[in-house]
């Protein structure tokens, strides 16, 4: 499984040179990261060259790092039928600049594209029609980024009175409740935290002793 | 007096969202000059709930039941998916009695899938026997998940590192007995509708696709390969030990409403094949890796050993930790390719879990499949595509 994927990234570095930014196999997976404004014409490379055939469109989603400058990958899967290979390309982005779409390239990339605008706000550039799509009609903000909270802004429900569906702030009658789980008792990591103390503690209890036989004597 | 040219214009038509054959809650936008479709907009996310938001604040384990409520038909197949995900990433590989169980059930599902999708699909064009014969038949096999998991449809059996308890006594050969009555249920089916002249009239030449058309609108399973692309990827890139089952897999010809129905068919007997071959060559042994870190122990262990009441706890509270990074992990779903994207960030819950429904392209496809045909064609097409809204929705 390796072996067909090295040479197949070798053959990415070669051709793509210009565009790519990394590429990376690991776990049986390739991924390149190439530059933004570049995406459709990586894209169509691949799909067209004979050595890539990257016929099938099969994602694109977003994922949100709010702590990096530029806190957006578009994330693109692809499959080649006839090669019997994945590909996964990677554009970076923040909130403003747009993505060039690649609705020309792929045609199912339409309401992948607007799948993250919505979920996102990522803004792809040249879209047909860059709508909401998975939301409600007229709702505010991008529900998958992270700073979003979990139980949103506003509820609705039936108003038998105005006889319609109306649109109330959240309330929650008990407080979200958010769980520390990086507690120091997992057993995964490491270095847990508190371990640097095991250290110090043998330096005092060395001298420790002594003090009290001095008092006595 | 001037004579006035009559004004011709274009109707809108709202097809849905209570549209018994929009197969959920599909908003359609049909924009009609006179009785041909000009244009079509699929308004979706009717039914989304934030799955993936959800997923995110929860743990890998308690994750999993919200994959049995994407695809409300075929529940397992989308369990496998999200564990393989997770177990590339934690590099654990289920033992074999595991996969054969996982191969077993997820061809149970497709068999499940298909008698939902088949009928339903020949109600909408008007054959109703079908559907009353089809779902006895999900009703026994709705028995066999409940045997095995305890639920007859969100099942929450498949676990990262194996499944989640042993099959109980009896119930292969139930099974078993089951793959004998059941041919007979198909080809009363099929000699309802394949050479039924209504059901031929309204699915022959009906939303035909090319193969490559097919392929740049990201169609996947059944309604790839009805167009000809013989893919399959428990055949490409197979998963969980496919490669030691004998099967076919059939290609249509024409990439019309009537060749996708006919590929359903016959890979419900294929998926008869797998099945008996699956309970033939299941090994015995263990169902979940013996790793206390991944698998809970086991409950007379854990009467006595303090180490394994520790493990449970921890299991049951803070779940596992999976280390950084990102796996794409895809099985063929009974629709398509249902894959799991995973970013793992080191902690007990995924960081990012994109998950890709084959239906979503399918329906995207669906201006470009009935522009130019009737109104009733749309329902045959939308029939045909197999579409179901949790997945789409999410």
């Amino acid at each position: 499984m390796a072996e067909p994927l090295n040479v197949l990234a070798d053959l990415v570095r070669g051709k793509l040179a210009q565009e790519l930014i990394s590429a990376e196999v690991k776990a049986g997976e390739l991924t390149i990261v190439v530059s933004r404004p570049a995406i459709a014409k990586v894209l169509k490379t691949l799909r067209d060259d004979a050595d890539f055939r990257f016929s099938v469109l099969i994602d694109i989603c977003g994922v949100d790092w709010p702590e990096r400058e530029q806190r957006f990958d578009v994330v693109y899967h692809l499959l080649s039928l006839t090669q019997n290979q994945r590909i996964r390309v990677k554009v970076m982005t923040d909130e403003d600049t747009p993505v060039p779409s690649v609705t020309g390239v792929f045609s199912s990339a339409g309401w992948y594209e607007r799948e993250a605008w919505d979920l996102y706000g990522i803004v792809f550039s040249d879209h047909p029609d860059l709508r909401r799509i998975l939301t409600d009609y007229g709702f505010e903000g991008h529900p998958l980024r992270k700073d979003f909270p979990l139980t949103g802004f506003v509820e609705v429900r039936y108003d038998e009175e105005q006889k319609r569906v109306v649109y109330e702030k959240v309330k929650l009658t008990q407080d979200y409740r958010s769980f520390d789980f990086l507690s120091p008792w997992e057993g995964m990591t490491p270095l847990l935290p508190g371990d640097e103390k095991a250290t110090k503690d043998k330096v005092t209890a060395a001298d420790a002793p002594k003090k009290p036989a001095e008092t006595k004597a | 007096m001037t004579e006035v040219a009559p004004q011709i214009k274009n109707l809108s038509l709202n097809f849905g969202p209570q549209h018994p054959s929009a197969h959920g809650v599909l908003r359609l936008v049909l924009e009609m000059d006179g009785e041909v479709i000009e244009r079509a907009d699929p308004h979706i996310g009717l039914l989304h709930r934030g799955t993936e938001k959800l997923i995110e604040y929860k743990t890998y384990l308690q994750a999993l039941p919200y994959f049995d409520r994407l695809d409300y038909v075929s529940p397992m197949n989308q369990e496998h998916a999200y564990v393989l995900a997770i177990e590339r990433l934690l590099g654990v590989k289920a033992p074999p009695r595991a996969q054969a169980i996982r191969v077993l059930y997820d061809e149970i599902t497709r068999v499940l899938n298909h008698l939902l999708n088949i009928p339903a699909f020949a109600m909408d064009v008007g054959a109703m026997t079908p559907m009353l014969w089809a779902f006895e038949e999900r009703e026994k096999l709705m028995n066999f998940y409940e045997r095995a998991s305890g639920a007859r449809m969100h099942a929450c059996y498949y676990r990262a590192g194996g499944v989640h308890q042993d099959l109980p006594a009896g119930l292969t050969d139930d099974i078993i007995a089951w793959t004998e009555t059941f041919p007979k249920i198909v080809d009363d089916m099929e000699g309802l509708l394949t050479d039924n002249r209504i059901f031929r009239q309204r699915t022959v030449d009906i939303g035909k696709v090319s193969a490559e058309d097919a392929q740049d609108w990201g169609f996947s399973g059944p309604m790839l390969r009805a167009s000809g692309v013989a893919w399959d990827l428990r055949k490409a890139q197979p998963y969980s030990g496919y490669e030691q089952y004998d099967f076919d897999i059939p290609v249509g010809k024409n990439g019309d409403c009537f060749d996708r129905y006919l590929v359903r068919m016959e890979e419900m007997r294929q998926s008869l094949k797998i099945i008996r071959q699956a309970i033939a060559k299941m090994p015995a042994g263990p169902v979940m890796v013996e790793d206390n870190k991944i698998a809970p122990p086991k409950r007379a262990e854990m009467k006595r050993s303090m180490e394994a009441l520790i493990h449970h706890f921890k299991l049951y509270t803070e779940g596992y930790h999976v280390a950084a990074g990102e796996a794409y992990a895809a099985v063929e779903a009974p629709k398509g390719e249902f894959g799991v994207y995973l970013v793992a960030d080191g902690t007990n819950r995924p960081y990012r879990c994109k998950i890709r429904a084959p239906g979503f392209a399918f329906l995207q496809a669906s201006e470009f499949m009935c522009k130019g045909h009737m109104l009733a064609d749309v329902v045959a097409i939308i029939g045909s595509m197999d579409i179901v809204f949790g997945e789409v929705d999410r």
